[in-house]
């Protein structure tokens, strides 16, 4: 399922792609930076390659885009190519959050900038929200998708399950929905 | 300071541990965070640490640098460094592992139904995403009015989504919500 894939990255591209999905998400919703960049811009992959990716960075230890990352550089150019894009990812918002940390530590309280803050969370909320419409229209085309879908956000979302519950339940189901039916696919 | 050479080899343990027990993402293993630098190393009180969690979660970037705050606040920069490649390299290198297993199982049926079969999975997950972290952002009707406008915005048009996180932010920083 890798024919997105269009022309190879080089490792500076790699680092300056994560840096610039990173230094986006201010407010949050880096999984919804990630995709809008790696599927739509750059088309590096394709809708169900990346969010298949995504959960399988859920279920692993470390942080969930530090490991999107390295699944997507690692796909393209091996060990150099997750270096790069761990620390095009890492580096600049690490040195940011230094300085805001430093301040903080030197005045007691944040930078004011709590308003747009505010401000920039809705709009990271809208980002996460429309990638759920986005990808939704492409893979829930049936009523079992659907249903799996619904079930995982009751659990996850309305009842706080903890992640591995959820799809302790869910992903069973979901492989033998999605498992091949023929040999030939 | 032998004082910050003992901090370094507390933060180098701690970060190189949590980060194979961080199963889920990095946010199941801040509780054990907040124990040791709080209550067994006291590299800060419980508001501070509060305050920096707070810090990371807006920052730009992944929230895992929550952890380069703390090994900065226990050791300085070195302290900073050393905090983040250990909370990222164990981890990271397993999954690299993973990541080359399911290249080479590009052909095989599990790696065929995981794709499609976990696709409605992380749509669900990223609808509860957004549903959280609406409810940590502690919603009112005009950050809801907001969010559904940006919503729309980036759904049914080509918009920037840059324009549209910039925009919200001024509207925000105008004290619109």
């Amino acid at each position: 399922m890798s024919e997105a894939s269009a022309v190879k990255p080089s490792l500076l591209e790699l680092a300056l792609t994560f840096n610039h999905i990173s230094l986006a998400s201010f407010g949050g919703g880096l999984s919804a930076w990630s995709r809008e960049v790696v599927v739509e811009e750059k088309k590096w992959m394709s809708e169900e390659e990346f969010l298949s990716i995504l959960t399988m960075c859920r279920i692993l230890p470390g942080a969930n885009q530090v490991n999107v990352a390295i699944f997507v550089g690692a796909k393209f150019l091996g060990i150099p190519g997750a270096v790069a894009a761990v620390f095009g990812l890492t580096f600049l918002p690490a040195v940011l959050i230094l300085l805001l940390g430093a301040a903080y530590f030197q005045y007691s309280h944040v930078p004011a900038l709590q308003n747009a803050l505010k401000g920039a969370a809705a709009g990271a909320i809208a980002l996460t929200l429309s990638m759920v419409v986005k990808t939704g229209r492409k893979c829930l085309l049936s009523s079992i998708p659907w249903i799996l879908f619904a079930a995982t956000f009751f659990l996850n979302g309305i009842l706080r399950w903890p992640l591995f519950g959820v799809l302790a339940l869910t992903a069973p189901f979901a492989l033998i929905w999605a498992w091949p039916k023929s040999k030939a696919k | 300071m032998k004082d910050e050479g003992l901090n370094l080899i507390h933060v180098l343990i701690l970060f190189s541990s949590l980060s194979l027990l961080s199963i889920g993402g990095g946010n199941t293993v801040i509780p054990e965070m907040h124990r040791k630098a709080v209550d067994s190393y006291s590299w800060m009180s419980g508001n501070q640490f509060a305050d920096l969690f707070a810090i990371s979660q807006a920052a730009p970037g992944p929230s895992i640098l929550l952890v380069t705050l703390i090994g900065y606040k226990a050791a300085g920069i070195t302290g900073a460094i050393l905090a983040t490649v250990a909370m990222i390299l164990p981890a990271g290198t397993l999954v690299y592992l993973v990541s080359r297993f399911w290249i080479r199982s590009a052909d095989s049926p599990l790696h065929f139904a995981i794709e499609r079969g976990f696709a409605p999975l992380t749509v669900g997950l990223m609808l509860t995403s957004g549903w959280v972290m609406s409810k940590a952002a502690d919603h009112d009707w005009r950050a809801w009015l907001l969010t559904g406008a940006c919503t729309l915005l980036c759904t049914i048009t080509k918009t920037n989504p840059i324009l549209i996180v910039g925009g919200a932010a001024l509207i925000g920083w105008l004290g619109w919500v």
